[in-house]
């Protein structure tokens, strides 16, 4: 399988802290990567620095054979690279249904249609449909139907996290990029959400990396995990070879791995 | 040579007035993080007040020596009675709306102010001549200066470092320094914020209303004083950094030279140069000289 | 008041304004040419509120418009109103492309303060330019219309009838560009600008655009008023006319296009009321009115329509 996004040699200091050395990345297409490492290792940099807010200090990442270093988180967004947040990043004001709107206004937008001059409604790219069916959809797919009147800052923790990730979804992505998917959400709750966001996605063929803190979760949708710790890559494997990697079980799993094992002999409900 | 030493003193004069005039807005806007429009207001009250009540005892037969002193006291009376009536009355219940229309609210009770002044000292002119003619004056070559200016420069020494002495070495002045650095941790330690910001009104309208009261022997007190301290405040604490007192005195020195040479060698654009400086450390530094670095947000 | 119906509201206005200027008073018809042109700056203004930025010198243009709209007349002779209106809103929209570039860039006070610092320097500049007559300024040529003075009587009513065209124009533009995504951006701006940028958007173009925009309403309103009044002067880019637009707009609202003019007209009777009983408190009627509205109505007069449509 075609290798889509190269990060090469990334570096990045701030000041006495190196948050990546010299970070080495092949994303496959349509593969699903797992970012694991304690607080700090170095994935949200490494997130940061593709997605342009944050230049590497040495080192350049290819997208489809394209440097996309030094180009500005829009850029990249409309190129197909497209991230969530750990803290959702919703527009308080609004309603769920007006926050889809936004989004799907920029596609057309940049799509070139529906300016000032435009006439009737137009349909937004990639779905062959006008903006407040795309709205709708989406909405239902993501299961947030029933929020949809609802402003987007008395919506409940895994509610924003999903419309946070719907409003990625918009501009239909080549590559996902996930900052802590399930944070924030209940344990029962982070294998039905991650399940939804997966079928959601996948069905578009979108390549995503996630990053994850619950090794349960990682070892059931990530098929390769790329280890951090202070800032450099320690493994990039396949989840059950990763996760029992030595390295990462000292650095990054310790007692997580002691439950995983566990979780993994009880019998499943 | 006497030119530039001519610049040179204008220079510092004016920048002692601007000191003065200015330190209280930075100091306001580093504790509150609110600019502080009834900074002029303060200015004009303190020159109205200074005005009217010495002008009063002069006439009643007070040694005019005395007259410093009333100065001072002018401004203290006039503020401690106006600005705990507007921290408490009105602005206490604002603290929570955005930074910008808390702006809008301190540009409306300046407005009221300014009626207000007119309303009590009426719209004829105000002058006490007597502080500013009694000391007479000194010359710099071919140059004469009246010895109360040297006064003006010597307020805004005492000023500068009452407050730097205040706040680094008094108990309260620390507490402040707590709060200009995190409102939410200072609460959260026990500090008693409404009382600083209190506190620091008051004071922060009581330097304004000694920069107004000491400017009152040398002009005609009129309506309208405030009106153009308060942009040029502005540019002074905008261009040193807003909450920065060191950043008010270096912003204070730069506009106050730069204006005086503008005055000498190029009178036409005297006006504008101020706002001209004011607008590029605004596009380049928009912290001001003396900034502090941001943390990051995702 | 929905969004849909904005459009015939505004025609129904203009109707009404143009029908009942036939039997207004001489005063009257001033005073609703004035909210016109003060209802042009505050309609730009309220494009830069809803992205949450407020501009604390937009007089700059309101001037620059005025002051376009003079020198031509002064230079060239022209006294068409209409091209007069033009030449402002064209002399204002280029040196807002250009301030542009580096107001796009700040935010919130620094926002204000900039475009506060910007309209001095103007003021300032103005003041010392002999040639336009320094702080008195210089009077306009009275105005004809496709090349015909009316006779005097009718002279007032016929500047009121093309501003209000002109106005209906610009507000129904400008209805509609809140209806384009790029017009919808002003409230994720205000919100969240980064995920702004990370949906594929510029908010710092968005917002160029929209100031550009402000700017040229700005500058047809200061030719309109320039020529109505008959006299331009450099207090035009004083900051306390800023301060009168801004009072405006927060007396308006957000709500509607129709807002501004309609905060412009009260902002016009409550001067013209409060300046005849007693002109030494006029400045704190403004202040007390200000606070109220801040206090009590904090998105305008226009929330009240809005409380009343809602239900």
């Amino acid at each position: 399988m075609a290798a889509i996004l190269h990060a090469q040699g990334l570096y990045k200091s701030f000041g006495a802290v190196t948050a990546a050395s010299d970070i080495n990345a092949a994303i496959e297409k349509d593969s699903v990567l797992g970012l694991i490492g304690t607080n700090g290792a170095g994935k949200t940099t490494f997130i940061n620095m593709i997605t342009g807010y944050l230049k590497p200090d040495r080192g350049r990442i290819h997208y489809e054979g394209r440097d996309i270093t030094e180009l500005a988180p829009r850029d990249i967004t409309r190129i197909g690279i497209c991230r969530s947040f750990q803290i959702p990043q919703l527009y308080a004001s609004l309603t769920a249904f007006e926050n889809m709107m936004i989004g799907i206004g920029v596609v057309l937008q940049n799509a070139g249609r529906g300016g000032f001059f435009a006439r009737g409604r137009p349909h937004v790219p990639g779905y062959g449909l006008p903006a407040e069916d795309v709205a709708e959809r989406l909405l239902e797919r993501f299961g947030l139907a029933e929020y949809r009147d609802k402003n987007a800052q008395v919506l409940p923790g895994g509610v924003r996290k999903l419309l946070d990730i719907a409003l990625t979804m918009v501009a239909k992505p080549k590559i996902l990029l996930l900052d802590e998917p399930t944070s924030g959400v209940s344990a029962e709750e982070k294998f039905a959400i991650m399940d939804m966001i997966m079928k959601a996605v996948r069905a578009e063929g979108t390549t995503v990396l996630f990053v994850e803190h619950d090794m349960e979760v990682v070892s059931r949708f990530a098929e390769r995990v790329l280890a951090f710790y202070d800032g450099r890559i320690i493994a990039d494997a396949p989840p059950a070879q990763a996760l029992n990697d030595p390295e990462v079980k000292r650095f990054v799993v310790g007692g997580a791995l002691q439950r995983l094992d566990e979780a993994q002999s009880r019998p499943r409900a | 040579m006497e030119q530039f030493l001519a610049v040179l003193i204008d220079g510092i004069i004016y920048s002692a007035w601007l000191f003065v005039a200015a330190i209280g807005l930075t100091l306001i806007y580093g504790v509150m993080k609110i600019v502080n429009v009834t900074h002029g207001s303060f200015y004009a009250l303190g020159a109205y007040a200074a005005a009217s009540i010495t002008g009063a005892l002069l006439a009643k037969g007070m040694p005019p020596s005395l007259s410093y002193v009333v100065l001072l006291g002018s401004a203290l009376l006039v503020t401690l009675v106006v600005a705990p009536l507007i921290e408490r009355g009105i602005l206490r219940f604002m603290y929570v709306k955005d930074e910008v229309v808390i702006l809008l609210i301190t540009y409306a009770l300046f407005l009221i102010l300014e009626d207000a002044i007119k309303l009590v000292w009426g719209v004829s002119p105000y002058f006490i001549a007597e502080p500013y003619g009694l000391l007479g004056s000194f010359d710099v070559f071919d140059l004469t200066y009246p010895y109360y200016n040297l006064i003006l420069v010597g307020v805004a020494i005492v000023c500068g470092v009452g407050l730097a002495w205040m706040l680094g070495r008094t108990r309260t002045g620390k507490l402040l320094v707590a709060v200009i650095h995190d409102t939410e941790v200072s609460r959260a330690m026990g500090i008693n914020v409404e009382r600083m910001y209190l506190f620091t009104f008051t004071f922060g309208s009581l330097l304004a209303a000694i920069g107004g009261a000491f400017t009152a022997p040398t002009v005609s007190v009129v309506p309208g004083l405030g009106v153009e301290v308060i942009v040029l405040s502005f540019a002074v604490v905008v261009i040193g950094g807003l909450g920065s007192l060191p950043g008010a005195a270096l912003g204070a020195v730069i506009v106050g030279l730069v204006r005086s040479a503008t005055i000498h060698f190029l009178p036409q654009v005297e006006l504008f140069v101020i706002y001209l400086v004011m607008a590029m450390v605004l596009a380049f530094r928009p912290r001001g000289l003396f900034s502090i670095a941001e943390a990051r947000k995702i | 008041m929905s969004a849909e119906r904005t459009p015939r509201t505004l025609a129904l206005t203009l109707v009404a304004i143009l029908a009942a200027g036939l039997f207004a008073p001489q005063w009257t018809l001033f005073l609703l040419t004035i909210a016109l042109a003060k209802g042009l700056v505050v309609l730009g203004l309220m494009l830069l509120l809803r992205c949450g930025l407020v501009s604390f010198g937009q007089a700059l243009y309101y001037c620059i418009g005025a002051y376009a709209a003079g020198m031509l007349g002064r230079s060239t002779g022209v006294s068409d109103l209409l091209t007069l209106m033009l030449a402002g809103m064209v002399a204002a929209a280029l040196v807002a492309v250009v301030l542009g570039f580096l107001l796009a860039r700040y935010r919130s006070i620094f926002f204000g303060l900039l475009s506060l610092a910007i309209s001095m320097i103007l003021y300032g500049l103005l003041v010392k330019t002999e040639a336009l007559g320094s702080s008195d300024g210089f009077n306009v040529l009275p105005s004809t219309l496709f090349g015909v003075r009316p006779a005097d009587d009718w002279v007032r009513y016929a500047v009121l009838a093309l501003a209000a065209v002109v106005t209906f124009v610009a507000a129904l533009a400008v209805h509609r560009y809140l209806g384009t995504p790029l017009g919808r951006l002003a409230p994720a701006i205000k919100d969240n600008e980064i995920r702004v940028e990370y949906m594929g958007a510029s908010a710092r173009y968005a917002i160029h655009v929209k100031y550009v925009i402000a700017a040229a309403l700005a500058g047809l309103g200061g030719a309109l008023a320039a020529t109505t009044v008959g006299h331009i002067d450099p207090e035009m880019a004083y900051w306390t006319t800023s301060g009168e637009f801004i009072f405006i707009t927060i007396l308006a609202g957000t709500g509607s296009v129709l807002a501004p003019f309609l905060g412009a007209l009260i902002f016009g009777i409550i001067h013209t009321v409060a300046f005849d009983l007693s002109p030494n408190t006029w400045q704190m009627v403004l202040g007390a009115a200000l606070l109220v509205v801040i206090v009590f109505l904090p998105n305008g007069v226009w929330s009240l329509f809005r409380r009343r449509g809602a239900s």
